[in-house]
Order: C-alpha cells, then sequence, then structure tokens
C-alpha cells in the first residue's frame, strides 16, 4: 500500500491532461460566459441569503451572537447518473447490514456466535446499552436516519470513511445550499436537469410514520431537540417545519404510565415517534446522566414498553465507533450474503500489536483517529504535523494503544471551489443521507463538505470545512 | 400546540408590539419638546412621561439621575441594560422566534431577525439626529411584521396567540399612554380650545395614531373627554381599548379547547364593560382610577392566559384521545 502523502488526486472536474470531464462541460461553458467577478458577486448575495434566513450554527462557549455560517461555496459538485446509481447500491446495502447487525447484537447475537466478531468487540464497548437487550424496535430499525461519509480517491474508486448512526447533522445544508443555488442561479438549473433533493423531508417524514408502534394508525410525530443553544438547532426547527411536526425540548415531555405525552394548549397529548436529535446519554436522567435537563424522566420505560419509537433508537453507537466500522464488510456478506460494494478505508488497529508497531514506525504518513472521537477532534494528520506534535499524540498512543486506529492519508478528490485567487481545486468528501423505515431510501444527493485552504483535507465545519450543493445529473 | 411554542407566539408578539409603542411614546416627546410649553422645569417634566409610560423611571434615575432628552432617548431606544429598551424587546422578540421557527412562516423569521441585526448595527454607531427616523423605521418594522404574518401564516391556532399578544399589549400601552399624558395635560385643562392644547393634546393623538381619526370624527377642537372617548370606547379605532379587547376576546373564542374558561370569562367581562360603557361614567369615577381599574384587568387577564395555556403544568388531566 501507498502510504507517501502525494500530490496526486483525483479532480472531478478535470482529466490529467486538462480536459473538463464530460459531466462538468456544460457547467463550464455557462461559467465561461460569466463577466469577471461575477461569481464573487453571487458568492457574497449567497452569504446575505444564509444569514437573512439564519442558517447558522451557533458556537460553544462564544457569546449571545455568535451565530456562524458556515462558509457556502457556490460552484455545484457534480455527479452522473450511473455512477450515483452505483454508489446509491452500495450505501443502501452497507445500512442494511448495519441495521441487521444492531438488530442481532440485541437479540440473539448470531455474528458473535458464528465468530465473525468477538463478543469483547461488542459487549464490552461502552457504546452497547444492555437496557436494549431482547427489545423489539418496529421494522427491526435501530438507525432510521444515517450519514454516510465517503471519500472518493479515484473515477471508480469511493471508501467509507465513517458511517454516522447516532444523530447526523447536516441534511438542511444539503436543501438550503440547493435552495440558494437556483435562487442564484435559475440558468443553471435550466440548462441541467439535476435530480431534486427537495422532498427529502416529506420521505423522512414518510420514514417516520412508518416506523410508529405498530398499533398506532395516525402516530403523533416530532422532533425533540436539545434546545435552541444547540449547535445544530437551526436544522432541528427547519425539519420539524418541513415535516410539519412539533419541534419539542425535554421540558415539553412528560411520561405517564409508560407513555409519552407533551404539554399542549389542550392539556396532555400523546406522542409516538420521536425524531430525536438529543444523544442517549441524556434522554432519559432516569436511566443514563442523572444531571441531564434535557431529557425526559420515564423514556426509556416508555420506549421499552413499546409505546413510542425513538429515531433513531437507543444503543445504535455500537455500530458506527470507529473500531466496529472494521467489520462492516463482514457484516454485509453476515447478513446480505452479498460482497461489499463500497471499501472501508485500510485501517489498523492499534490494540493488535503488529499494526501497532507499524504505525508507531509510519506516524508522520499516517492519520490517526480515537476509535470513539467524532468531529475531526483529536486526529493526528501526520503528513501536516509537526515532529512535536506526532511525538506527542505517540505518548497517547501508548498510554492506550486500543483507543486508536490509523488510516494511509488518503488522497481525496477535489472539485473547483471559489477561492480569493478564483476558481481552484479544494479537497471535498460526501455525506449522503439514508432514511430506514419498511425500506431503505435516498435522496439523490447529500451534503459536499469541502476543505477551503489549498491542500487542506480536513472538511468537517468546526474545523473551518464548507459545503457545497451536491447534483446528481439525470440521465 | 405546544405550550412552550404558544408561550413564545405570544411574547413575540407582544415585544413587537412594544417595540412599537415605545417608539411611538419617544417620537412624540421629540415632537413635543419643539414646542413651546409653559410648564416649569420642562425638559425633565416631559422626559418623564416616556419612563414612566413604560415604567423605567426608576431603573433611570439610578443611572442618569434626572431625565434629559438625549440619555432618556438612548437610554429608552438602544440601552441593551434596560429591559423595557426598544433593543431588548427586538432581541427578546427575535429569541422567541429563534425558540419557535418551525411555527412561523420563513417570512416572518426573516423580517425579524433582519429586524434584530440592523437594531444591533444601530446600537453601537447612532447619531442624535437620525432618532426620528429611528423610529419611524421601528414602526415600520412592526407594520412589516403584522402585515407578513397576516399575509403567511395559516390561520389557526399559532395566529391566534400572536394575536393575543399583540392586543394585550397595546391595550396596555394605551391605557398607559392615556394615563401618564392625560397627567401632565391635566394643568391645562381648564384651557380647552388654546393653540397649546391643540398641540398637545394633538401629540398624544399622533403617538396613538389618531389624529386624523378625532378630526374626522369629532371635527371639532380637542377636548379631553373626547379624547379620552375614542382611545377608550370607540371601536372603530384601531388602537382604542375597546378594538383592543375586541381581538382578544374574539382570539380566545377561537382557540379551540376546554382550557381557559376562566380567561374567556373575564375577556368577556372587559368587553362588555368598555362595549356598554359612557365615557361620563369614565370621568365621573376618575380616569386615573378607571385607567389603573382597566390595568388591572388586564394584568389578571394576562395571568389567566398564562396559567391556562402557555405554563407547562405538572397535573396529568388527560384531553379526550382520538381512538386509534
Amino acid at each position: 500500500m501507498n502510504t507517501k502523502p502525494t500530490k496526486k488526486y483525483f479532480n472531478e472536474m478535470h482529466t490529467d491532461a486538462g480536459v473538463i470531464r464530460e459531466i462538468y462541460q456544460r457547467y463550464a461553458q455557462w461559467q465561461a460566459t460569466l463577466p469577471d467577478g461575477a461569481l464573487e458577486r453571487k458568492s457574497v448575495e449567497a452569504e446575505l441569503l444564509f444569514r437573512r434566513m439564519g442558517i447558522t450554527f451557533a458556537v460553544y462557549g462564544e457569546a449571545d451572537g455568535a451565530e456562524r455560517l458556515i462558509p457556502f461555496d457556490i460552484v455545484p459538485r457534480i455527479f452522473g447518473a450511473a455512477e450515483w446509481q452505483r454508489l446509491e447500491l452500495g450505501i443502501k446495502q452497507r445500512v442494511r447490514a448495519l441495521n441487521a447487525f444492531l438488530h442481532d447484537i440485541y437479540h440473539d447475537q448470531e455474528i458473535i456466535k458464528a465468530g465473525v466478531i468477538s463478543a469483547h468487540q461488542v459487549l464490552d464497548n461502552v457504546l452497547y446499552r444492555k437496557e436494549m437487550q431482547g427489545i423489539d424496535l418496529p421494522n427491526q430499525v435501530y438507525a432510521h436516519i444515517a450519514g454516510i461519509d465517503l471519500v472518493r480517491v479515484a473515477e471508480n474508486e469511493f471508501f467509507v470513511l465513517e458511517d454516522n448512526l447516532r444523530t447526523p447533522s447536516g441534511v438542511s445544508y444539503m436543501l438550503e445550499n440547493r435552495k440558494t443555488m437556483m435562487r442564484l442561479f435559475p440558468e443553471l438549473f435550466a440548462s441541467h436537469t439535476v435530480e431534486p433533493v427537495e422532498h427529502y423531508p416529506q420521505v423522512l417524514l414518510d420514514t417516520l410514520r412508518e416506523s410508529a408502534p405498530p398499533y398506532v394508525a395516525d402516530p403523533v410525530i416530532v422532533v425533540m431537540t436539545p434546545g435552541a443553544y444547540n449547535s445544530a438547532y437551526f436544522e432541528h426547527a427547519f425539519l420539524a417545519s418541513q415535516m410539519g411536526v412539533e419541534l419539542v425540548e425535554g421540558q415539553d415531555l412528560f411520561v405517564h404510565q409508560q407513555k409519552v405525552y407533551m404539554h399542549t394548549t389542550n392539556g396532555p397529548q400523546q406522542v409516538h415517534v420521536i425524531y430525536r436529535r438529543v444523544d442517549d446519554d441524556f434522554l432519559d436522567p432516569l436511566v443514563f446522566r442523572p444531571d441531564s435537563t434535557l431529557g425526559v424522566p420515564g423514556l426509556l420505560d416508555a420506549y421499552c414498553s413499546g409505546n413510542v419509537t425513538l429515531a433513531n433508537g437507543i444503543g445504535t453507537g455500537v455500530a458506527d465507533d470507529k473500531s466496529t466500522y472494521l467489520y462492516v464488510p463482514d457484516m454485509i456478506r453476515f447478513y446480505l450474503g452479498e460482497t461489499p460494494l463500497l471499501s472501508n478505508v485500510p485501517t489498523w488497529r492499534l490494540s493488535e500489536s503488529d499494526d501497532l508497531k507499524y504505525v508507531l514506525a509510519n506516524l508522520p504518513e499516517l492519520v490517526v483517529k480515537e476509535v470513539q472521537g467524532s468531529g475531526g477532534y483529536g486526529m493526528l494528520v501526520g503528513p501536516t504535523s509537526s515532529k512535536a506534535e506526532i511525538e506527542a499524540y505517540r505518548l497517547r498512543i501508548l498510554a492506550e494503544p486500543a483507543n486508536f486506529i490509523a488510516q494511509p492519508t488518503l488522497a481525496l478528490s477535489a472539485c473547483p471551489t471559489l477561492v480569493e485567487s478564483g476558481v481552484a481545486p479544494r479537497h471535498v468528501d460526501l455525506r449522503p443521507f439514508v432514511l430506514s423505515g419498511k425500506e431503505v431510501r435516498l435522496v439523490p444527493g447529500g451534503l459536499t463538505r469541502v476543505a477551503l485552504s489549498e491542500g487542506s483535507l480536513v472538511v468537517n465545519s468546526s474545523q473551518g470545512g464548507g459545503t457545497k450543493d451536491t447534483w446528481v445529473l439525470e440521465d | 400546540m405546544l405550550s412552550r411554542t404558544a408561550d413564545n407566539l405570544f411574547w413575540m408578539a407582544r415585544h413587537i408590539e412594544r417595540a412599537e409603542n415605545t417608539a411611538r411614546v419617544l417620537d412624540v416627546a421629540h415632537r413635543t419638546s419643539l414646542l413651546p410649553l409653559d410648564i416649569e422645569g420642562t425638559e425633565a417634566y416631559l422626559w418623564y412621561a416616556p419612563l414612566n409610560i413604560t415604567g423605567c423611571a426608576a431603573s433611570y434615575e439610578v443611572k442618569y439621575g434626572l431625565a434629559r432628552a438625549n440619555t432618556v432617548t438612548r437610554y429608552m431606544a438602544l440601552d441593551p441594560d434596560n429591559p423595557a429598551s426598544i433593543y431588548t424587546c427586538l432581541r427578546l422578540a427575535r429569541e422567541n422566534a429563534r425558540a419557535v421557527r418551525g411555527a412561523i412562516t420563513s417570512e416572518m423569521w426573516e423580517i425579524i431577525n433582519a429586524t434584530w441585526l440592523e437594531v444591533n448595527r444601530l446600537s453601537r454607531q447612532m447619531d442624535d439626529e437620525k432618532f426620528p427616523d429611528y423610529f419611524d423605521w421601528v414602526k415600520e418594522r412592526s407594520h412589516l411584521f403584522r402585515g407578513v404574518t397576516l399575509g403567511t401564516i395559516l390561520k389557526d391556532i399559532a395566529l391566534s396567540f400572536i394575536k393575543l399578544g399583540t392586543f394585550l399589549e397595546r391595550a396596555d400601552n394605551t391605557a398607559r399612554i392615556l394615563d401618564v399624558k392625560y397627567h401632565i395635560l391635566l394643568p391645562s385643562v381648564n384651557d380647552v380650545g388654546g393653540a397649546a392644547d391643540y398641540y398637545q393634546w394633538g401629540s398624544l393623538l399622533k403617538s396613538v395614531s389618531a389624529f386624523e381619526a378625532y378630526r374626522k370624527i369629532y371635527r371639532d377642537v380637542i377636548s379631553p373627554l373626547r379624547v379620552a372617548e375614542l382611545l377608550i370606547l370607540r371601536d372603530d379605532m384601531p388602537r382604542s381599548l375597546h378594538a383592543c379587547m375586541n381581538e382578544v376576546e374574539a382570539e380566545l373564542i377561537a382557540i379551540d379547547g376546554t382550557a381557559g374558561k376562566e380567561a374567556r370569562r373575564r375577556a368577556g367581562e372587559l368587553h362588555a364593560s368598555l362595549h356598554f360603557g359612557l365615557v361620563e361614567d369614565v370621568f365621573a369615577e376618575g380616569l386615573h382610577e378607571y385607567i389603573s381599574g382597566f390595568l388591572e384587568n388586564t394584568n389578571l387577564l394576562g395571568r389567566e392566559i398564562r396559567d391556562a395555556y402557555l405554563s407547562r403544568r405538572d397535573q396529568f388531566s388527560p384531553a379526550p384521545v382520538r381512538k386509534v
């Protein structure tokens, strides 16, 4: 495996010879007709639109009003119909296997009995919730909403970077990015047939409805948020409003005789499905963190009694953990009997002594991550780190090797992006949002995140990344 | 509707209406200050009125002492530390709106958010001579908010709570303006028909956009009796107590359900007293006493509304549940 950091990466718009690829040709023609400075002006206009609509995320620890915009790049990222179809199949396959895995480990644990994955890996994982053992969920679905992070390294080669099965966010940006693009460049949409994504909230609502306790004919659905100061509050409010359901906080809900109710202007009303954007730990102070004021006392009891559906279910974290990630291809083979269509990034487990030895010898070339970390925090990107940083990280690894995994530094693909010097390639990833109810659904597109500084591979918004509209062209 | 949502909608509307009314009061104080007044200690006397109307005279004195035109204006228009300033009202309205973004239309949110962003910018740099424009702008934003609300929101329970907040607040403000201004103008009550009277009562009427209506209805000199009648009892005058209570009662009836019986009763009683009241009786009781009674009643009504709809009660008393 070539682990050397390399300047060579897949450029999604241009071939190595500098020829514009077919899917970008029409876009490039249009861009060539723009007068000087037009893109920059539109970019300023876009920022004003986002600010006026209040599409912001809160930054923890800053004074009131410190709401930031995630930078929006106005050059779309484009996929062809055929390549998207291949991706879609792979993504759905992966999510089906992950849900099958969650059902299995909270029931008969066949995959452990078959020796595919060790009992230690599953049952001793802190994200495994023993409270969920033996609890039956509607449609046997645990992760109703999944965000699968993908990176592209070659024309036909994608890797899954990680699976997000807890409370994946970002879908509101996918929708608002599209809306903004249509407002700024209606002529572009007239000349391209872009697959729509705007129906995502409707598909989400259908998914939640299908996931209600089976005896409920007309379920009451709510979105549950930690509150207006949560960094993703805009998205919670946006989705509730798009689905036409109530946006509740923990304080709006209470449990009576194992049923969940909300306080309304006309007295208590029973709730059947909660699309919760509150982490497991904060859901029910009686069972999880007793100091949580965001949750609802008795919620887990109501959930386990089958009177309310939580989306996502409790205990999904055990499947999107970075150490469990390694087994997803095995899960696909085990539960579906299929060959995995999408590959994992080659990964070293530092709990294995051979892997540990190799990684410690090659730290400057590798990316090392905490098994339970997220958001780009607490990772080491070898090629861009100083000697001192690498040595400090080495000590952390040695203290508890099993807490870490390592991967080669991937040459993420790059897309044209408007930066100060004009339009230039920047590295991107992709998070499509997968919905699982009675069936698995996916709107064509996702959230493309882009690392705005030259050469950077870190796309997380908390680390200065931006977003792009993602187009899937129709045939 | 969620009680918390109703609570935020109610207060969002109240805060916007309060910002508008404060702008009106300050605007009129500015205009009046340009007139020749025969009152001793004119400036302080004049500028206590806006402080008294909004109930922030005491907190002002702690900070600034004597009432002066520019300090009162700044304190009430842009001071973030004044809980009753226009700045604070618009900030709170925006916080309320943000907490219930799903329950209002995106157009409504854009108005409230853009208003807040602008007032936040203005609070950092504002010349004294720009204040009249600022008051006009605040009024315009409030008008715009109401227009956008009526033009975009579904006519359901959300609109009912928005209107409840708007009209309870407006009734409260009109009553306070009348009370305080009447008190100031008393020394000239005997001078009915004089030029000073015309300007002073005229400015009171203008502060509630009633000057043109007065002339249209009465076609005569401005008299305290008629001003009181117009602002208390006429139901065709949009900012009168009667007109406000018309709306409040109608919205309480429109909010479907078993809760709020006592709120409906109180609103009905208050409305009836305005509907059948005579201005002569108001003056026989004493205008100040009458208005104090009214303010107390609207306060009690507000408390009933809070208890019946807006708070999260602990008790479990299930509403009739649909068969499933």
